[in-house]
C-alpha cells in the first residue's frame, strides 16, 4: 500500500502525542540525512548512538492530586531506569506520560538524537497491563496484526522471544494469563524499537519466563536500547539507574 | 500498509465474533416490522411512509453497533499501542470507521430494500432507496465514530453516544429521505438531493476522522 504510506508522511506530525511536551531535538546533521531514505538503516543506528531522555522537573497529578513531583531523568543508550514504588505512587502514570499516553502537569521531557521524524511514542513500546491482544484471533495472527501494523517484522522472531511456537495456530481467547502477558511481550522482539517502556512486565508470569524476560532487557541495554521499568518486585536486569517514588498518600 | 492492516484485522474480527451485522439487521427488521401492526394495514398510509421509516430505522440500528467501533481496542490495551503506531491516529479512526461502514452499513443498506416490502414501499423506489442508503451509510459510520470516541472513557456509555450523533444524523435523514421521495413523486430530480447526500457523505469521511482522533487523545490520557 505506497498509497497509505505516502499519505501517512505528512500527517504523521498530527498524531504524535503531546507536541508541546515531546520535542525531537536532533542534531541538525540528522535532520539532513533523514532525507536519504535508501540510508534509513545506517543513519538510524547513527542517532540511536547519540540518543538520550531527559526529563526535567516532571510531576503529574491525578484527580487534582499531585502524585510526583520534580522528578529527573537521564538516560543515554544502553541504560536501564527501574521505577520503584508502592502501590498508588504513581509508577504507571509515569511511565504512561513519558510513553505520550498521559500529561505531565509540569516539567519537560526531551529524545535527543533518535529518528527526528517521528515521535517519542513511535520510537518506544509500551507493554502495561492490559495486554492489547485480541481473543478472536490466533497467537500467531495477532502478532501478524502487531508486526505489519507498526511497520515491518518477523513473526518468528516475536514467536521466538518468548517459545509462542506451540500455541502459535491457538485463538488468545484460550490463553492463560500468563500467557497473554507472553504474547504481549513478544511486541518487543517482533517489532524493533529503541525505547521500551515495561509497566510491571512480570505480572503473572512464571519463573522461565521472568528469566527470559530479564535476559530480553539485559540483551536491549547491551545493544544500546533505553528501557524503562516499573516494578514493585525485583526485575533481575542490570538497571544503571533507580528512581523510586514516594510513598502514596491516602 | 498499517492502514491496510487495521482494515484487514477490523474485518476478521467482525465477521470471528459474529454478532455485529447480525445484530443490526435483526433490529432493523423489529423495527420495521412494528411499524404496520403500530398503524395498521392502510397500505397507501405505509407507502408514503415508508422511506422516512426505513431511515430513521436504518440509523437507529447503526447506533446500536456504534460501540464497536473503539470499545474494544480500549479496553484491551490495543488504542495504547496504535497510538504509537506510525499511523496517524486520524487514519487508525478512519480505517475503524471504513471497517464499521463494511461490516454494518453495507448489510443494513442491502437488507432495506426487502423490508420495504413489509411497508409496501413502491417497487420503483426500491432501487434508489438501497442507492441512497448504500451512499449515505459512510456518513453515519465515520460521524457515528466521534460519538464512540467521546463516550469511550465512560461505562455505558452507549444511551449517551445516541444522543450525542442523532442530531449529526438529521442532514444525512432528511436528504437521504428526500431523495428516494424524489425518485417516487418528485417533482425535484433524484440528483439534487442525492448529491448533496453524496457531499455530505464525503464531507464527514474526510472531516469526522479529525474529530474522533480528537476525541480519542482525550479519552486514553
Amino acid at each position: 500500500m505506497p498509497g497509505a504510506d505516502a499519505a501517512a508522511g505528512p500527517l504523521s506530525r498530527v498524531g504524535a502525542p503531546s507536541p508541546a511536551l515531546y520535542k525531537n531535538s536532533a542534531p541538525a546533521a540528522s535532520r539532513s540525512d533523514v532525507a536519504d531514505e535508501g540510508a534509513n538503516e545506517s543513519e538510524r543506528s547513527d542517532d540511536e548512538g547519540r540518543m538520550r531522555l531527559i526529563g526535567e522537573g516532571l510531576a503529574c497529578e491525578r484527580g487534582g492530586r499531585e502524585l510526583f513531583g520534580d522528578v529527573a531523568i537521564g538516560l543515554s543508550r544502553g541504560e536501564g531506569l527501574l521505577i520503584e514504588g508502592p502501590n498508588g505512587s504513581g509508577k504507571t502514570t509515569l511511565i504512561r506520560a513519558i510513553a505520550g499516553l498521559g500529561r505531565f502537569a509540569a516539567g519537560s521531557l526531551t529524545l535527543e538524537g533518535g529518528d527526528a521524524e517521528a515521535s517519542l511514542g513511535e520510537q518506544a513500546h509500551y507493554v502495561g497491563h492490559a495486554d492489547a491482544t485480541k481473543p478472536q484471533l490466533t497467537v500467531a495472527e495477532n502478532l501478524a496484526f502487531w508486526a505489519s501494523f507498526l511497520g515491518g517484522g518477523d513473526i518468528g522472531d516475536g514467536l521466538d522471544a518468548f517459545g509462542l511456537h506451540d500455541i502459535a495456530d491457538l485463538p488468545a481467547q484460550f490463553l492463560s494469563a500468563g500467557q497473554r502477558r507472553k504474547l504481549s511481550l513478544s511486541r518487543l522482539k517482533l517489532v524493533p524499537r529503541p525505547i521500551w517502556l515495561l509497566d510491571e512486565p512480570t505480572a503473572s508470569l512464571d519463573r522461565v519466563a521472568r528469566q527470559r524476560l530479564t535476559r530480553l532487557m539485559d540483551a536491549h541495554m547491551e545493544s544500546g536500547g533505553i528501557l524503562l521499568a516499573t516494578t514493585h518486585m525485583e526485575l533481575g536486569a542490570a538497571f544503571a539507574q533507580r528512581l523510586a517514588l514516594g510513598s502514596a498518600a491516602p | 500498509m498499517s492502514f491496510a492492516a487495521l482494515l484487514k484485522r477490523d474485518l476478521r474480527l467482525a465477521v470471528r465474533q459474529g454478532g455485529g451485522a447480525g445484530m443490526a439487521i435483526g433490529f432493523f427488521l423489529i423495527t420495521v416490522s412494528m411499524i404496520p401492526l403500530g398503524v395498521g394495514p392502510d397500505l397507501n398510509l405505509l407507502s408514503r411512509v415508508a422511506p422516512g421509516i426505513l431511515w430513521a430505522a436504518l440509523l437507529l440500528a447503526a447506533l446500536l453497533t456504534l460501540d464497536r467501533i473503539f470499545q474494544a481496542d480500549y479496553e484491551d490495551g490495543s488504542l495504547d499501542v496504535m497510538m504509537m503506531a506510525p499511523l496517524p491516529l486520524e487514519l487508525v479512526a478512519a480505517a475503524k470507521s471504513l471497517a464499521h461502514w463494511i461490516t454494518t452499513g453495507v448489510p443494513l443498506a442491502l437488507s432495506a430494500p426487502l423490508l420495504g416490502v413489509v411497508l409496501n414501499l413502491e417497487a420503483s423506489a426500491i432501487g434508489p432507496l438501497a442507492l441512497t442508503m448504500l451512499v449515505g451509510t459512510p456518513a453515519i459510520s465515520f460521524i457515528g465514530a466521534i460519538g464512540a470516541g467521546l463516550t469511550l472513557a465512560l461505562r455505558r456509555g452507549g444511551l449517551l453516544t445516541a444522543v450525542l450523533v442523532m442530531p449529526l444524523y438529521v442532514p444525512v435523514l432528511i436528504f437521504g429521505v428526500s431523495a428516494v421521495k424524489a425518485a417516487i413523486t418528485g417533482p425535484v430530480p433524484f440528483a439534487t438531493p442525492f448529491l448533496i447526500l453524496v457531499a455530505l457523505s464525503l464531507a464527514s469521511v474526510v472531516l469526522s476522522p479529525l474529530a474522533a482522533a480528537a476525541a480519542l487523545r482525550a479519552a486514553v490520557q
